[in-house]
């Protein structure tokens, strides 16, 4: 196994460009996945059935398939039936934040049901409202939890991001596959996509390790 | 002050509370015992409406809590609720705990809502205690913190479910002490406890339930020493 160093620093600038990509389909699939996850973790939680149903469903089919069959599905069948042609980047960000939605939704539902349902009746029982209680007493008690769970899933994605390349949205796996491809190498372009995605995950696990003890001696 | 009439609660088939009816007269003290099961908790909490009632009524001053028009977060700020298992909110502080209720359901200002937690500490001889979190406390130090949490709402009427059973032996006294000193402020009280000695010093009136009905009510020397009913003296060589 020698490195031909000399193709590395021909892709560098295709690399680098793939990465950033990469990090931005992972910032717009957490940022939309979280709003969409929270919106769906409150849809699962309501008391009547009827209208809980649906997002149970939702949860249950972007849990139960895999997200490679849920990424074709969206590039060639959901965006084209809405604009009328393909677009792998739109496709990418999509499945990213629906896929991500439904374990973000769950995270966030079993954060709110773990929270005694002492402290909800106790703020009730002083007069607050069900919304007061919920701001002030339930979500920033189960917001804490919901950090360590919450990250594995940000870690998960950016990993999952990769099946974007199968799609050809630009991004870091395909630059190296696209190397692979033109130079007939492997070690190369993966060795170096593995290290780059290892940079982003480890970078992203620090960070939240970091928020986490903040909020911890608070 | 409190008046219960024929009131009924089921959980599904489960009838818990059969037909209660009783009045509380202002600056009251009653005492419910009864055995596991009976009923006690269930019956604290309808008065405040943590339970849906299934039928009958309940009137607070006057106003028919179970009438859908009646603002039941306002009964509530008149309604102070103890609970066994403190409460307390974990990510605030002492003083944090007894201020979030005054400010935003009151609309009362920081300053002020600090100066009337810090009153009601030195009462409960909390006040060092101010800036701890309760996970510092003892048992018998959060659930004072819990009765000046409920106070800083200035409650009409004061509900106390089993207050020192979750407690060690050795701290239910400063509990019942703070509460001994509320009665005699002239706080109407119901308090669900076993204890014994808390109920002949202060009450005014015992409870004695079982399966969801009051079998036996009587001034608290009479019931405690010559129950007139068979399950009443059953429960009570029990418990005594
Ligand atoms: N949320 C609920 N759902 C269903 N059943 C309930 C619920 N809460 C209470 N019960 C039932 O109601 C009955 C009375 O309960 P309750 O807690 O009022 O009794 P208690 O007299 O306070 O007993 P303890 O001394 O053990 O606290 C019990 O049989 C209990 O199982
Ligand atoms: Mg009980």
């Amino acid at each position: 196994m020698d490195i031909q160093w000399n193709i590395l620093a021909e892709y560098a600038p295709f690399f680098l460009k793939g990465t950033l990509l990469t990090i931005g389909l992972s910032l717009a699939g957490i940022a939309l996945g979280t709003v969409l996850g929270l919106f769906i973790g409150l849809g699962k939680m309501l008391k009547n059935r009827f209208l809980s149903l649906p997002f149970g469903i939702y949860i249950t089919f972007f849990r139960g398939t895999p997200m490679l069959v849920q990424i074709m599905l969206i590039h060639f069948a959901v965006v084209p039936l809405f604009t009328g042609e393909t677009n792998a980047v739109a496709a990418a960000i999509l499945t990213l934040s629906l896929n991500s939605a439904a374990y973000i939704a769950e995270i966030f539902r079993a954060g709110i049901q773990s929270i005694d349902k002492g402290q909800m009746e106790a703020s009730r029982s002083l007069g607050m409202t069900h919304v007061q209680a919920m701001r002030y007493v339930i979500l920033p008690q189960a917001f804490k939890r919901m950090i360590p769970p919450l990250g594995n899933e940000f870690i998960v994605l950016i990993k999952e991001s990769s099946l974007a390349s199968l799609v050809a949205a630009p991004e870091l796996m395909y630059w190296g596959r696209a190397m692979q491809g033109q130079y007939f190498r492997v070690w190369e372009p993966y060795i170096t996509a593995a290290l780059i995605y290892l940079v982003l995950t480890l970078s992203l696990s620090f960070v939240l390790s970091r928020l986490e003890r903040r909020l911890a001696t608070e | 002050m409190i008046e219960v009439k024929s009131l009924k609660k089921s959980f599904g088939t489960n009838m818990v509370l059969k037909d209660i009816s009783v009045t509380v007269k202002p600056q009251e003290v009653v005492v419910v015992i009864g055995p596991s099961g009976s009923g006690k908790s269930t019956f604290l909490r309808c008065i405040n409406l943590l339970e849906t009632i299934t039928d009958g009524h309940v009137y607070i001053e006057g106003t028919d809590i179970t009438d859908k028009k009646t603002d039941i977060n306002k009964v509530r700020t008149e309604v102070g609720m103890v609970f066994q298992q403190f409460n307390l909110f974990p990510h605030k502080k002492v003083i944090e705990n007894i201020m979030l209720a005054p400010m935003k359901v009151r609309n009362i200002s920081a300053g002020q809502a600090r100066k009337k937690g810090l009153e009601l500490l030195r009462k409960v001889g909390l006040e060092e205690k101010a800036e701890a979190y309760p996970d510092s406390l003892s048992g018998g130090q959060k659930q004072r913190v819990a009765i000046a949490r409920a106070l800083a709402m200035e409650p009409k009427i004061m509900l106390f479910d089993e207050p020192t059973s979750a407690l060690d032996p050795e701290m239910v006294g400063e509990v019942l002490e703070v509460m001994k000193q509320l009665a005699k402020e002239g706080m109407t009280m119901i308090v669900v406890t076993h204890e014994m000695g808390f109920a002949k010093e202060v009450g005014d009136r015992v409870i004695f339930m079982d399966e969801g009905l009051i079998v036996e009510e009587n001034t608290p020397n009479e019931l405690f020493d010559h129950p007139k009913e068979l399950r009443t003296k059953a429960f009570l060589s029990k418990v005594l």
